[in-house]
């Protein structure tokens, strides 16, 4: 049976001698990358997000200098190949720069909102009793106000500008974070697994950390990421609303509202920054709509 | 002249079609049952008995492939349109599951439901089907049965819908029952009762009846004949007191050797060594080979076809068939030693 | 010692070959049912009733009952996962919980429990080896010991370090899990484990090679075990004494064969008569006992069996009986065994 001369030497290297299995992510990633469409929407992500970093490389005309001779040019302009905005600024340009604020504006509050609310989730799902009635019920209290509403009433009174558009959203979106990590982590605390874990004597942080976060983050996530589709439409339309960025920043949403007038003179470009909105919150739907799946392995 | 068994299989396999790969849960499987006889099959988890008894009534997922004959109650299922499937099902062949809920609705009373199955299968009116449900609940034993019929399943306990089911399933007077492990979940005090019923019910009817079971007590108890099964193959079918006494395969008899414990107070169990088979990645040649102490290289090659032992015992184990191995039967002696227990009324529902 | 010490007598002494390793006194457990307009209590449900026992050290006590019967909630308590209402519970000899007692922490050094569903019991975001590890890691072992006692543990309970220790719960079959959860139960050096059906959701064939193991283990790190399980069978061929449970109290209590050969208490006897024959020329004529086990919430006056028993009379209805020794050693609550009682067998009660 057992002989107890008979041991690893070192047990770092017998882990890495020794055969690895193929653990949850892994299998997820795998599922990924059977999913076409998920992986071509991705793909449309990142090349944004490529654009809108490298910005000086993809554009000509500064976002800013408008000329009033080349008010509104069509699509399809010599030198601008998407016509030009009410005050003769390149589209092309301005929607790329743009699209720094607004991608910042979109995803931002939403990882703050997951850092915050998760955590909080967690803590008031793992605890229970006075805990997690307090940090329910402060969340029922906020979730009572429509995000919109709650997110105008902030900017109302902090004032206007990215910073503040950041704020307010990342506030609307805690509570809804706040309540999927307190159910799932509620469902993942009575497992046996986790119960073993409490009778080898272990406190309730060091359970959290090592049992329940890597069970809870999945689901987490996923229902963070459909949250950026909402947020980056939510921001334009603050924006729009004149109570997120100001001008002459180059936010989609603004520009769509600048845009408003010259829907009849020019309807392509002035369609085109809600043309941008729509794509870039689609496409953060579908992703977070495959990543569900992707996660969905039947074990 | 014989009357035509109730059940006819021959040659039956079910395949599951994965994305990668087809893997055979059932495979080459033959029987029959006569009328009013019990046939217990026997197996462990993955061996492919409830698939087989699912295929008896076609209630397969979409993506498997099922091949061979199968007659049941003088139909040919495997030829048979969903018309003809819904008409068998329920009335000629009916079957009960180890988790009653999965039989029994819960926004229904328990009557509903028996009167309602009545009605569709035999046409009488609802008048007439009350009253044979209560006659069914009588029959089941069920006590207070008038009340109980207006019970919701949730109202009552396990063994109670146990029973109901039982109730439900034996409606419409079937020729054949299937039962797939319907006492595995239950206390063991519950249990023999619902054994006890079952072989009053059958023996009454005069039903033939399958029976699906991983416990061997159970099987001797409620089987006049036991197949067992291993990796998707039959690989012994014979009357209990032969399967049981001198088991013809090496599987049966280690069955046998680890289930009866409670004489191997203070030595070492014999345990099968090595684990279930993944049904995926069979070995070569006999399934149970690389766990078979008897193992030898013509049991590697290829896979045993099915051999008369002594003309109603059939076995896989061609050393057994070539009369090469003698195996151990069980130890049956330490039951006598139990008292019998008075069970003569005194229990209040 | 002082006073208050040997005035308290037994408890506190310290442990030694006549004390047990762990003794269990009047454990009582009732949950709250509720329900109905403002999730008033509607009822309560009395899992485990004053329930005494005590186990000594190197033995297997075998815990047998059906559904509703307090045994998984009575392994909850003594582990402390789950707050008593009240009762003792001291290992060797020190109170836990009590001010210079053991503290639950170290408890749980001392004792650990396998659990039944075996996919459950572990953390499907971490590779085995890792969950064997958790446990010395957190009592202050650091991380390298800690992983190399997962791979002592690992080769003890039959599975190969190189093979196993990177994998994940669901590569593994439940027989394989089974025994990680078995290692991680060892992990702390505990003395006593408690199995709750740990072997009841195995195949067969599993099933043999884990009770094996269980054995070779007990043996070779010197275990107490406390072995819950429905199946007779295995309780019979693993424990030295046995204690059968009804309805949140223990009916009987025992030396193995004492209790499979003539037991005392008609619950015992008709849990025993119940089992299905293995003789096929020798089948179960009639149903020891009718009806199911009653529901816990409003458990009957008096004795909790009178209900099913076919011997229960008056005095059974009025007063419930006390667990009190019996002839050839251990426990039996009947009023059948106490001369006395007031039950027409009573003073039939022979000894043997």
């Amino acid at each position: 049976m057992v002989d107890a001369a008979v041991l690893p030497a070192d047990a770092n290297l017998v882990l890495k001698r020794a055969q690895q299995g193929k653990s949850y992510w892994r299998r997820v990633w795998e599922r990924l990358l059977d999913d076409k469409v998920t992986l071509a929407v991705m793909a449309v992500l990142l090349l944004l997000f490529v654009m809108v970093v490298l910005a000086p490389w993809f554009t000509v005309h500064d976002p800013y200098t408008g000329s009033v001779l080349r008010r509104l040019k069509p699509v399809g302009t010599l030198g601008h190949w998407l016509g030009t905005d009410e005050v003769g600024r390149d589209l092309w340009s301005r929607m790329v720069w743009g699209g720094r604020i607004s991608l910042l504006a979109g995803v931002v509050p939403v990882f703050l909102a997951l850092v915050v609310g998760g955590f909080l989730g967690i803590l008031a799902g793992y605890m229970g009793g006075f805990v997690n009635s307090a940090i329910m019920r402060l969340t029922d209290v906020l979730y009572a106000f429509p995000s919109i509403l709650l997110a105008i009433a902030i900017t109302g009174i902090l004032g206007s500008g990215l910073q503040n558009t950041i704020l307010a959203l990342t506030i609307s979106f805690i509570p809804p974070v706040i309540r999927i990590s307190e159910s799932v982590t509620a469902q993942t605390r009575h497992l046996d697994f986790v119960e073993a874990a409490r009778a080898s004597g272990a406190r309730p942080l060091t359970i959290m950390r090592y049992h329940i976060l890597n069970n809870v983050l999945g689901p987490i996530l996923v229902y963070a990421s459909s949250l950026i589709s909402i947020c980056i439409i939510l921001a334009a339309g603050l924006s729009f609303l004149g109570l997120g960025v100001t001008p002459p920043s180059a936010e989609w949403g603004l520009m769509l509202n600048n845009l408003r007038q010259a829907l009849w003179v020019s309807p392509l470009v002035a369609a085109l920054p809600g043309v941008m909105i729509f794509i870039t919150s689609m496409c953060f739907n579908l992703m977070s709509d495959g990543l569900r799946q992707a996660m969905d392995v039947r074990l | 002249m014989p009357k035509e068994p109730v059940v006819t299989v021959e040659h039956l396999s079910v395949r599951f079609v994965g994305r990668h790969a087809a893997v055979a849960a059932v495979n080459d499987v033959s029987f029959g049952v006569d009328t009013g006889r019990v046939l217990a099959i026997l197996g462990e988890s993955g061996s492919g008995k409830s698939v087989t008894l699912r295929a008896l009534l076609r209630l397969l997922p979409p993506r498997t492939r099922v091949e061979g004959r199968i007659r049941v109650a003088g139909h040919d299922m495997t030829t048979l349109d969903e018309a003809g499937l819904r008409q068998v099902r329920g009335s000629k062949v009916a079957m009960i599951f180890q988790e009653p809920m999965i039989a029994l609705d819960p926004v229904f009373s328990i009557g509903v439901q028996i009167a309602e199955t009545i009605v569709r299968h035999e046409g009488v009116s609802y008048r007439v089907a009350n009253r044979r449900a209560l006659e069914l609940l009588d029959m089941v034993q069920i006590p207070s049965a008038a009340r109980r019929l207006k019970s919701y399943p949730h109202e009552l306990s396990g063994g109670m819908r146990q029973r109901a089911m039982i109730a439900l399933a034996l409606s419409c007077r079937p020729a054949l029952l299937l039962a797939d492990e319907p006492t595995t979940a239950l206390d063991v005090t519950v249990q023999i009762q619902i054994i006890l019923l079952l072989r009053q019910l059958q023996q009454d009817l005069d039903m033939a009846v399958i029976f699906v079971t991983h416990d061997v007590g159970v099987a001797v108890e409620v089987a006049d004949q036991i197949a067992v099964m291993y990796a998707g193959r039959f690989v012994e079918l014979g009357p209990t007191e032969a399967v049981i006494g001198s088991p013809a395969h090496p599987y049966t008899a280690a069955l046998l050797t680890s289930t009866v414990l409670g004489s191997a107070f203070g030595k070492r169990l014999e345990a099968i060594p090595g684990m279930p088979p993944d049904l995926g990645a069979l070995p070569d040649g006999c399934s149970f080979q690389p766990r078979c102490r008897f193992a030898d290289d013509r049991c590697r090659g290829a896979m045993p076809p099915e051999f008369a032992h002594t003309g109603v015992h059939m076995t896989r184990c061609l050393r057994v068939a070539a009369h090469e191995i003698a195996l151990p039967g069980p130890n049956l002696g330490e039951r006598s030693e139990v008292p019998t227990f008075p069970s003569d009324g005194g229990g209040l529902p | 010692m002082s006073g208050s010490a040997a005035a308290a007598g037994g408890a506190e002494a310290r442990a030694g070959p006549a004390v047990p390793l762990l003794t269990v006194e009047n454990l009582t457990k009732h949950f709250a049912v509720r329900g109905g307009w403002l999730n008033r209590t509607n009822g309560v449900v009395q899992a485990v009733d004053d329930v005494s026992f005590a186990v000594r050290s190197g033995e297997t006590l075998g815990v047998v009952g059906e559904s509703g019967c307090g045994k998984s909630t009575t392994a909850r308590l003594i582990m402390h996962l789950i707050g008593r209402d009240s009762g003792r519970i001291s290992f060797a000899g020190r109170l836990v919980g009590a001010a210079h007692g053991l503290s639950r922490r170290d408890l749980h050094r001392q004792m650990q429990m396998v659990f039944q569903d075996s996919y459950a019991s572990l953390n499907p975001r971490l590779p085995v080896a890792t969950s064997i590890a958790f446990g010395p890691f957190i009592h202050g072992l650091g991380k390298a010991a800690a992983l190399k006692r997962a791979m002592q543990l690992l080769e003890a309970v039959g599975l190969d370090p190189l093979q196993f220790a990177n994998r994940y719960p669901h590569e593994l079959s439940g027989g394989q899990r089974q025994r990680i959860n078995i290692a991680r139960a060892l992990a702390l050096e505990p003395r006593i484990v408690i199995l709750d059906e740990a072997v009841s959701a195995l195949d067969k064939s599993v099933e043999a090679q884990v009770l094996n193991l269980l054995s070779d283990l007990k043996a070779h790190f010197d275990l107490t075990y406390i072995f819950i399980s429905h199946d007779l069978n295995v309780v019979r061929y693993i424990s030295d004494r046995v204690m059968v449970m009804y309805l949140g109290k223990v009916v009987e209590v025992g030396p193995v064969h004492r209790i499979y050969r003539s037991p005392r208490h008609p619950y015992t006897q008709a849990l025993l008569s119940a089992m299905p024959s293995m003789d096929p020329r020798r089948r179960t004529l009639r149903a020891p006992l009718s009806g199911d086990p009653p529901n816990p919430i409003s458990p009957p006056s008096g004795c909790r069996f009178r209900t099913r028993c076919p011997f229960a009379e008056k005095v059974c209805e009025l007063v419930p009986p006390n667990l009190l020794p019996v002839e050839g050693s251990g426990a039996v609550a009947c009023h059948m065994r106490v001369a006395g009682s007031g039950h027409s067998r009573a003073d039939k009660a022979v000894a043997h």
